[in-house]
């Protein structure tokens, strides 16, 4: 059953229009990669989908018509951003952060601990004081305890360290087989994408131009959408 | 350094040896002082839940240190002269009961509040300090202008208000309610940041966005805390009445929000003791530098600039080490 679904989505910066016609469908337990090269509307639809801009087009979760709702309401039905860049609130603590979040679910403070080892030992310290990888685990886990039906990850494991990243992908690769979470995944490393995601969609120019099983993924379109 | 646990529980400490040595060296008038001390902290410790906790520059809190000031006069004025107070076809007897007083100040503050913060939070930074400030000027104007309790002249309460089991004109009882309703506040104050509430107010401040993506609501965030902030500062205009015995126009007037805002500041801006150290400091400055010259507001001046430059956590900051204000 489809959990998101997006059609035909337009959205402008101003007088400046950012995405065309993306289209894509998420259900349950899914794992999409969305794909692109820089500037082509990956984090703009993320941001429609989230309400933190204005759009046009279907925008359904869950049964709901997102355009009706603002940003927090679409957070309460069940959708989890890990944003680009991190953003924890940093004069809060480790657990503080946590606990902001935090609404009735499976997710907890201990679950977050267990999936995210390290960020378990620095629970008091200060969030600003966490390297960029920790922040990174900090944000999602924050995510992770709003208890969302769908979590979308905005570059989680850009500029970080190759043991961080393989720690988070590790954490994502958890999720997807011990959850039912969908999951909307941006990065820029195939090679990890085509590890755990089920589909991809490509975007080109704002617009959705290939949507398919990530195994269906061929160097041609790689090197003629990606630029790989 | 001292830790800043270690230090609040000093400052209480000091607060209430202080009035207890002027029992014994029989200087009453400190006791007064100490009272003051302890309510202007009680306004403070409400302002700072919305300015320390909330990041929200009110330069019109003295509206809710008015409102608490004029339920105890209004409702004093009503008792002492046997006269109703005709409400909207209703006729209610007044009140000398503190703790009626004290009920009906933070219920009138807090929907003023809650009128105020749903016009002023539509708005951040410097429209939001000046929403705060026209809308104290408002009720300062109205209360000049509302001669049944005064105008101008304001209104004198010829008897302190009662509490049941205690004789409020013996200056050290009327210090002790005060200063149990300080520490009560103080309590609720540091149970509330450390809250889910308290934590999302926090976050609030530094980035709503953020806030809303966890599926919170940061206006309606930041409007309760201007509601509590706003109940508990006119609790402190309530007291504020009695201790004096008098109301007037002046406790809306904008100086008065300046003030509280300075008392923050100079405590330390989200700190849980930076209210009470910053009332303490302001009153001693008033009474020691107010005796030597009548342009004491200048030094008041100067010592805030230090602050300000060189110990951006206030006092609190400054002892404790600790310039980030985090409650």
């Amino acid at each position: 059953m489809t959990l998101l679904r997006v059609a035909h989505l337009k959205a402008s910066y101003g007088a400046s229009q950012a995405l065309f016609d993306v289209s894509l469908d998420l259900s349950a337990g899914e794992v999409v990669a969305l794909m692109g090269r820089n500037g082509m509307g990956k984090s703009t639809t993320i941001k429609c989908i989230c309400r933190m801009m204005p759009s046009e087009g279907q925008l359904v979760f869950s049964g709901h018509d997102l355009h009706q709702l603002p940003s927090h309401r679409v957070a309460r039905l069940g959708i989890g951003l890990v944003p680009e860049g991190r953003r924890c609130f940093t004069n809060l603590s480790v657990a503080e952060n946590l606990l902001a979040a935090a609404r009735p679910g499976d997710w907890t403070q201990r679950n977050i601990e267990d999936l995210f080892p390290r960020l378990g030992e620095r629970f008091d310290q200060q969030a600003a004081s966490l390297s960029g990888g920790e922040q990174q685990m900090l944000a999602i886990g924050r995510a992770l305890m709003t208890n969302p039906r769908l979590l979308i990850l905005d570059e989680a494991t850009e500029g970080l360290a190759p043991l961080i990243r393989s720690e988070i992908w590790e954490a994502i690769r958890r999720l997807k087989e011990q959850s039912d979470m969908a999951i909307l995944l941006i990065d820029k490393s195939l090679y990890e994408l085509s590890q755990i995601a089920d589909r991809a969609v490509i975007l080109e120019r704002g617009a959705t131009v290939w949507s398919d099983q990530i195994s269906s993924l061929t160097p041609e379109i790689s090197e003629r959408f990606l630029g790989v | 350094m001292i830790s800043e646990r270690y230090l609040n529980a000093l400052v209480l400490l000091a607060f209430l040896a202080i009035p207890v040595w002027a029992i014994l060296a029989d200087e009453p008038f400190t006791i007064t002082l100490a009272t003051r001390a302890a309510i202007l902290a009680l306004a403070a410790v409400g302002l700072n839940i919305a300015l320390g906790i909330g990041g929200l520059v009110s330069l019109g809190h003295a509206v809710f240190f008015g409102i608490g000031g004029y339920a105890m006069g209004i409702l004093a004025f009503h008792a002492q002269t046997y006269t109703p107070l005709e409400l909207g076809g209703l006729s209610l007897a007044g009140t000398k009961s503190m703790p009626v007083v004290w009920v009906v100040a933070m219920i009138t503050s807090a929907l003023a509040a809650l009128g105020i913060g749903v016009l002023s939070l539509r708005t951040t930074g410097v429209y939001f300090i000046m929403i705060t400030l026209a809308f104290g000027q408002m009720f300062f104007y109205f209360a000049i202008s509302w001669s049944a309790y005064g105008g101008e002249d304001g209104l004198s309460i010829y008897v302190r208000n009662e509490f049941p089991g205690i004789n409020t004109l013996v200056p050290i009882q009327f210090f002790g309610v005060c200063f149990v309703i300080l520490c009560i506040a103080l309590y609720l104050n540091a149970r509330l940041a450390a809250s889910p509430f308290g934590l999302a107010l926090n976050a609030s401040r530094q980035v709503p966005a953020r806030v809303e993506a966890v599926g919170l609501n940061p206006t309606r965030i930041k409007l309760l805390a201007f509601v509590i902030s706003g109940a508990l500062t006119g609790l402190a205009g309530a007291l504020f009445a009695d201790l004096n015995r008098f109301v007037s126009p002046t406790m809306f007037s904008w100086q008065l929000s300046g003030e509280l805002i300075v008392l923050v500041i100079l405590g330390g801006v989200g700190r849980l003791m930076g209210p009470v150290v910053g009332a303490a400091l302001f009153v001693v400055l008033e009474h020691w530098l107010g005796g030597l010259t009548e342009f004491w507001h200048i030094f008041l001046g100067a010592i805030l600039l230090v602050i300000v430059l060189f110990a951006r956590g206030g006092v609190v900051g400054l002892l404790t080490g600790k310039e980030g204000a985090h409650v």
